[in-house]
């Protein structure tokens, strides 16, 4: 009969339709792991490529456990933490006062660095000449020694602590910045410039040391005569520097804890050296 | 009302369970909008009641840290790149849809349409990535920065011309082609038939594509995050950068908390109502019947 | 005769329309070609079976093809019975003109026109936050099937309305019940144009970012439960352009394979399309 032929494609259709939830609902599931064996980070996209290098290694040391960090940037971070959606926030800048009755621990220092493209000829900038720079009234690079080309602005989007720290540093406020470009994270403004002969910005240093030495066409300019590199902000000597800070709620207990000491330990120096950031010595 | 009584004559038990079983979907479906909408309002009544809805066209600049949350640039962002893209894309997919009937040979006119719906099926990321890596360069050639109006509107032309190359040629084959034959009996050469007989009379369809066109320009996110600059500002000239109400919302969710992730649920809000808008209006055209019937 | 008037304006539009054309192919030839230029070398089935190194500049992208399934996978086993049901209850049980009908297509249409980042909004703040389900491929995967309903509906309505309506009256006059006659003959012979709904939904969810960006989050580790985050292949294809310096290569693979992918799933819905509209002639 006709209906019975018609019916074998809607048995089939069903039956695959069955079989997917099946697979979904319950050959999916039972990989998971204990929860109790999980740690969820959020914070800094500076730190998250190094907090997620860590989370590896500590996952091989501890297997069973699951390292999950997610950037959010660091006031994120911070109110992730109070709120308990996240067990440890990572934070890029020192803590407000109204967060200091939060735990932090400090497991690294970074800079912050203007960035050139490596066929700019600029090798130095004086503070007052970033400033006018950034706010627009020098605008060609002839005018500070370099080509007849017109200067392409790299900002940071607002509410990045990076941002914060480089407004501090010069004294600007935002309104101020005249960009031509507004970009996310680190890796976002690294991308910009290298691929912009005549783009200027500001990253971490760490993040941008690492992409320059993976051949990434970008090179990074001292700031008051400092140049900006991993031994400088070990030093202290580097003018814009900052603490790259593990916060949680309160004194940590359990996974949480052994991570954070994980973390501080020299097992991970040669991670945080990677990464081009300053282990702190203990 | 029918959703709640039993329109059928059949007697089974069966029946009545299964028939309700439909209602309980479709009441689903049918209340995502009231969802949706529902939740986007709880998220924005923090900045709602706290900012007021005045502030967000009189405060002085888009600076969340320092609640200050004027759209007005953003807006201007949004209209301007979509309306840029309708001038160049409605009369390139009108003219398709024109070449595809009158002009191109049959199977020339067959593959360029394939071509147009292969075209609509790419993702918006795709556009974004290569307006990135090949547009933006090329601008940036020719007068910097790069990222700029002009490689938004050139994006999104390329995204809106299949949707309305697509329903252009749709209601262009449903122009009777009794007009057409009389037409040309009467004498009138080919561009005359097109041009005074076959667009007007199928000018609602092509009204609509336009308004879901326009539509899907205002809504687009990814291409124009990635080609726009994503500077606050209005623009001077098409070579400035800009960022749209979409570009806001996808660049700054991530790291925005409380007032400011409110003020983005507002912005979200705003850009659902202008959409709606349009679309309600396409939707209205497209039921109208056309002004000429035929018999 | 035509006169020189017109002539000119003949060939002015002849020129002005086969420009058009042209000026249409260019780009999408030069997209597609630049695509496969850069994106082939890169492609292979290693690419296809390994895990992303190196924040996705080295490796391949396997953990993100199994998250863009699960994803895919979510959407569409939520959305089938609601859309089918939905659709079911428009084509069988209301008439054109009736109130709720018209209510149930108008809230669809509006939901087809709302912008995919404000459904991420939505997402966020619904699934992630109220149902606490914080960024995972279960919440991505809810999202995307809200996206994908109303056009899944549209489609599926479509293919029961084609049905003769001789079917329903012969059924009614043996005597069938409503819903044997849905399950067992009218269901069948819509199963084509079903088909082509659900291919059609799966496609529009895979092109999908914006409303990814912040329901199934960016972790681009092979997922292990439902509640993991995972990335999808189109934010993959995203992060690597913009924010992974080094990242092009892998992007323009990735995004070889989605267009890729889109494209099959596209061919082989039209193929099917044109299959069913053989049968219907025939029932005629």
């Amino acid at each position: 009969m006709a209906a019975l032929t018609f019916l074998r494609p809607f048995l089939s259709l069903s039956l695959l339709v069955g079989f997917i939830s099946l697979f979904e609902l319950f050959g999916v599931w039972p990989l998971a792991q204990a929860q109790e064996g999980n740690l969820v980070i959020t914070g800094s996209s500076t730190m998250a490529p190094l907090l997620l290098e860590i989370g590896k290694r500590f996952e091989t040391r501890h297997p069973g456990t699951r390292i999950d960090v997610q950037t959010g940037g660091s006031s994120r971070g911070i109110a992730d933490v109070v709120n308990g959606l996240a067990d440890i926030g990572m934070a890029s800048r020192t803590l407000n006062p109204q967060e200091k009755h939060l735990h932090g621990t400090v497991i690294a220092r970074d800079g912050i660095g203007m960035i050139l493209h490596t066929s700019n000829p600029i090798q130095e900038l004086t503070n007052s000449q970033i400033v006018a720079i950034y706010t627009g009234r020098i605008k060609n690079w002839q005018q500070v020694g370099g080509h007849n080309a017109p200067i392409t602005v790299v900002n940071k989007a607002q509410g990045r602590s990076t941002l914060k720290l480089f407004l501090q540093y010069l004294k600007l406020s935002t309104r101020d910045i005249q960009a031509h470009v507004v970009i996310g994270d680190n890796e976002q403004g690294i991308k910009t410039v290298a691929g912009n002969p005549n783009a200027i910005g500001y990253v971490s240093i760490g993040t941008a040391q690492y992409d320059a030495s993976h051949g990434i066409s970008i090179h990074l300019l001292p700031l008051q005569h400092i140049p900006a590199s991993v031994e400088t902000v070990r030093a202290g000597t580097f003018p814009l520097s900052r603490p790259l800070t593990l916060i949680t709620k309160s004194t940590p207990t359990g996974l949480t804890k052994n991570f954070i000491h994980f973390a501080q330990s020299p097992e991970v120096h040669d991670l945080i050296l990677q990464q081009y950031f300053v282990p702190l010595q203990h | 009302m029918i959703l709640f009584s039993n329109n059928t004559s059949s007697r089974s038990n069966t029946d009545r369970y299964f028939s309700w079983g439909l209602r309980v979907l479709s009441l689903l479906a049918a209340s995502l909008l009231v969802l949706v909408l529902g939740f986007i309002l709880r998220e924005s009544w923090m900045a709602l009641t706290q900012v007021g809805l005045s502030r967000f066209f009189t405060d002085s600049g888009w600076f969340p840290t320092e609640h200050s949350y004027e759209i007005t640039p953003m807006i201007s962002g949004t209209l301007l790149a979509a309306w840029g893209s309708i001038l160049l894309a409605a009369p390139l997919g009108i003219l398709s849809a024109v070449f595809c009937h009158f002009y191109a040979p049959p199977i020339l006119g067959l593959w360029y349409r394939r071509m147009i719906e292969l075209l609509a099926g790419i993702p918006s990321v795709v556009f974004g990535f290569w307006g990135l890596v090949v547009l933006v360069p090329l601008i940036a050639a020719w007068q910097p920065p790069g990222p700029s109006l002009l490689g938004g509107i050139l994006i999104l032309t390329l995204m809106i011309i299949p949707t309305i190359m697509l329903i252009a040629h749709s209601s262009i084959s449903q122009v009777p082609t009794t007009y057409i034959n009389n037409a040309t009996a009467l004498g009138l050469s080919r561009w005359a038939v097109i041009w005074r007989i076959v667009l007007p009379a199928s000018r609602v369809g092509l009204l609509t594509g336009i308004f879901l066109g326009l539509a899907r320009a205002m809504g687009e996110t990814m291409a124009i995050l990635m080609v726009c600059g994503n500077v606050i500002q209005y623009p001077s000239h098409i070579f400035d950068p800009i960022r749209t109400l979409t570009a806001n919302i996808a660049l700054e969710m991530a790291y925005a908390l409380d007032q400011h992730r409110s003020a983005l649920f507002i912005s979200g809000l705003l850009l659902m109502v202008l959409v709606i808008i349009f679309v309600s209006i396409a939707e209205v055209l497209r039921h109208k019947t056309p002004y000429v019937v035929a018999k | 005769m035509l006169s020189l008037s017109n002539t000119i304006r003949e060939t002015g539009a002849t020129l002005m329309v086969w420009t058009t054309a042209a000026l249409i192919t260019i780009p999408f030839l030069w997209l597609i070609g630049d695509l496969l230029w850069h994106g082939w070398p890169y492609l292979s089935l290693n690419f296809l079976l390994s895990a992303p190194q190196n924040a996705g500049r080295e490796g391949g992208i396997e953990p993100i093809l199994v998250s863009t399934g699960l994803i895919v996978g979510i959407c569409m086993v939520v959305a089938l019975p609601i859309g089918l049901g939905t659709a079911l209850f428009l084509s069988e049980y209301t008439r054109n003109d009736q109130v709720s009908g018209r209510l149930i297509r108008g809230s669809l249409d509006v939901l087809a026109g709302v912008p995919s980042i404000v459904f991420g909004l939505f997402g966020n703040a619904f699934f992630c936050q109220a149902l606490d389900l914080g960024f995972s491929i279960l919440s991505g995967g809810l999202t995307l099937a809200c996206m994908v309903l109303p056009i899944l509906i549209r489609t599926l309505e479509e293919s029961f309305r084609t049905i003769a309506l001789d079917q329903r009256l012969a059924a009614a006059a043996l005597g069938i019940s409503k819903m044997a006659t849905i399950q067992h003959i009218l269901l069948p012979a819509a199963i084509p144009g079903l088909l082509v709904g659900c291919i059609l939904g799966v496609g529009r969810a895979m092109a999908e970012t914006a409303a990814l960006i912040f329901t199934s989050g960016y972790v681009d580790r092979m997922p292990t439960s439902l509640m993991d985050s995972g990335r999808a292949l189109s934010l993959h294809i995203y992060d690597l352009s913009m924010n992974v310096a080094g990242g092009n290569p892998n992007a323009y693979a990735t995004a070889l394979v989605l267009v890729g992918l889109l494209i099959s799933i596209n061919i082989v819905a039209s193929w099917i399309a044109e299959q069913w509209t053989i049968p219907n002639q025939l029932q005629n």
